[in-house]
């Protein structure tokens, strides 16, 4: 089921929330790991998290140049705006 | 950044970790009295934390195995079997490995590491899916990168996840390879490898097991978690290490697939590395004999195994969930650790100091390997430092961190 970049965002915000904390505030410019501060392998636990939310497969492969917030919800939104023999 | 300031960081950390007194990731050993005792900045220390789980390191045969190797083949064989050819020990240790597993044939890599990045980057290629357990060790992380293929990751030591995310997979399940471990190396917990291959193969999919921490540890002939979870023919690919329990350096992968013998013109890590030297192989050959009729030493080991984790858990200390010769304290903080480490050291006692992330989730740990070596008394001594530590750590926990109650609690 394709899902809109905001939809895709809110709900990935809501699972970095569990993982920062409540008073860290989020939006589409905070850096995962400079600002969150999360670490690589909690970045990778999150990202188990969304594969469940969405009932999709994100590799590690394409998680090499994300740095904020907004760069892994367009990760996300590609994949499930792709077709559907074309994921990963 | 300038090329090497990416460094400065790094050097503060480490200036700070010196100057608490030693540098617990370069410990300098001066001199080695046995496969548990060293001398370390002039005094004699009790080794638990070597991975020598079953104390070849000095044992009698492997010795004089490797001396005759030197002997008739000299210390090293200065390139690639590729280039220089593979010497009749080379040959004869993938024989009797394919032997020890009763399985059609066996390669052999010049360490563990490369046997993970050898096998993973020579059996996947872009478009295929490398499925691994979210703790597999660096060496399988770093063979998926250099394999190229897309790497997924399923929840640690859970079949019902792994199962959920290859059916996710469609029929690309087919061309995917997954990869666990028999015992974890940082907590000692083992995979629930039945249902991993049930899993597998009703998806389809390829089964690596990493017997790294097992082999030499679990089942009647020392074959790992393969043999004890009775699975051995419906495994694809049993990888280990000569390193930990044969006592020398260096890795193999055993299988019944055929295209195994191909994986030698395929894999980077294999054809650009010298092969291992000689007195290698041989002491490994000789290891691997005694490993394979060592039940007394696997029943020493495990009571050893047994009594260090039961000791440690009426003491109050957090452990891994199950007993095994890898008996690792968790603790809340870096400071925590590194007091108990150092208390440890102090009473004489060496051990692996962990931080994360090279620790799961947010822990440090203090990580012991038991081995068969051990004597009743120097366990004994073990469990006595760390019961004299307990409070200097719970008071370091506090110090550090008052806002967070210190958690040394049984799990």
């Amino acid at each position: 089921m394709a899902r809109s970049y905001d939809d895709i965002l809110t709900r990935l915000i809501r699972h970095l929330e569990r993982f920062a904390g409540p008073d860290v505030a989020i939006d589409e410019d905070v850096e995962l790991v400079t600002e969150l501060g999360l670490d690589s392998v909690k970045v990778l636990d999150v990202i188990l998290e969304i594969e469940d939310e969405f009932d999709v497969s994100v590799p590690m492969n394409l998680l090499a140049d994300v740095r904020t917030v907004r760069d892994l919800a367009t990760v996300i939104h590609q994949i499930l705006t792709s077709p559907a023999e074309s994921r990963p | 950044m300038t090329l090497l300031g990416k460094f400065e960081k790094l050097r503060e950390d480490r200036t700070a970790l010196l100057a608490t007194g030693a540098d617990p990731f370069g410990m300098p050993i001066d001199e080695l009295y046995s496969p548990t005792e060293a001398r370390i900045a002039g005094r004699r220390v009790l080794l638990a934390g070597t991975n020598n789980y079953l104390g070849l390191t000095f044992a009698p045969e492997c010795l004089e195995a490797a001396h005759a190797a030197i002997d008739h083949d000299g210390t090293g064989t200065t390139g690639s079997r590729m280039a220089n050819g593979s010497f009749a020990g080379h040959r004869a240790l993938e024989r009797e490995i394919a032997e020890f597993y009763e399985c059609r044939s066996a390669i052999v890599f010049t360490t563990g590491y490369q046997a993970n990045l050898g096998m993973i980057s020579g059996l996947t290629r872009p478009g295929d899916v490398l499925m691994i357990d979210a703790d597999s060790h660096a060496s399988i992380y770093d063979g998926c990168k250099l394999s190229g293929a897309e790497v997924l990751r399923f929840r640690h030591n859970d079949a019902a996840d792994l199962r959920k995310r290859l059916t996710r997979l469609g029929e690309r399940a087919a061309s995917t390879l997954v990869i666990v471990e028999g015992i974890y190396s940082m907590l000692g917990d083992r995979a629930p490898l039945a249902e991993i291959v049930a899993a597998t193969r009703e998806c389809g999919s390829c089964l690596l097991v990493d017997e790294a921490h097992s082999l030499g540890v679990l089942g009647e002939y020392g074959r790992g978690l393969v043999e004890e979870a009775d699975v051995l023919s419906q495994v694809d690919f049993i990888l280990g290490t000569f390193s930990k329990s044969l006592g020398s350096v260096g890795g193999y992968c055993a299988s019944n697939r055929p295209e195994l013998d191909l994986i030698r013109y395929a894999s980077r890590p294999y054809v650009f590395t010298a092969s291992p030297s000689p007195s290698v192989i041989a002491s490994t050959r000789a290891a691997l004999r005694l490993l394979r009729n060592g039940k007394d030493l696997r029943v020493r080991l495990w009571e050893h195994a047994r009594k260090m984790y039961g000791g440690l858990k009426r003491l109050g200390y957090r452990l891994g969930p199950e007993p095994s010769p890898v008996v690792a304290a968790i603790l809340d903080s870096r400071e925590q650790a590194l007091t108990l480490w150092r208390g440890l050291f102090e009473r004489g006692v060496y051990v692996n100091l962990v931080f994360p992330p090279a620790a799961p989730g947010d822990k440090s740990l203090v990580r012991c390997s038991v081995s068969a070596a051990h004597s009743a008394a120097q366990i004994e001594t073990l469990i006595g430092a760390f019961a004299e530590l307990r409070d200097p750590v719970l008071a370091a926990g506090r110090d550090v961190n008052s806002a967070c109650a210190p958690s040394l609690r049984s799990s």
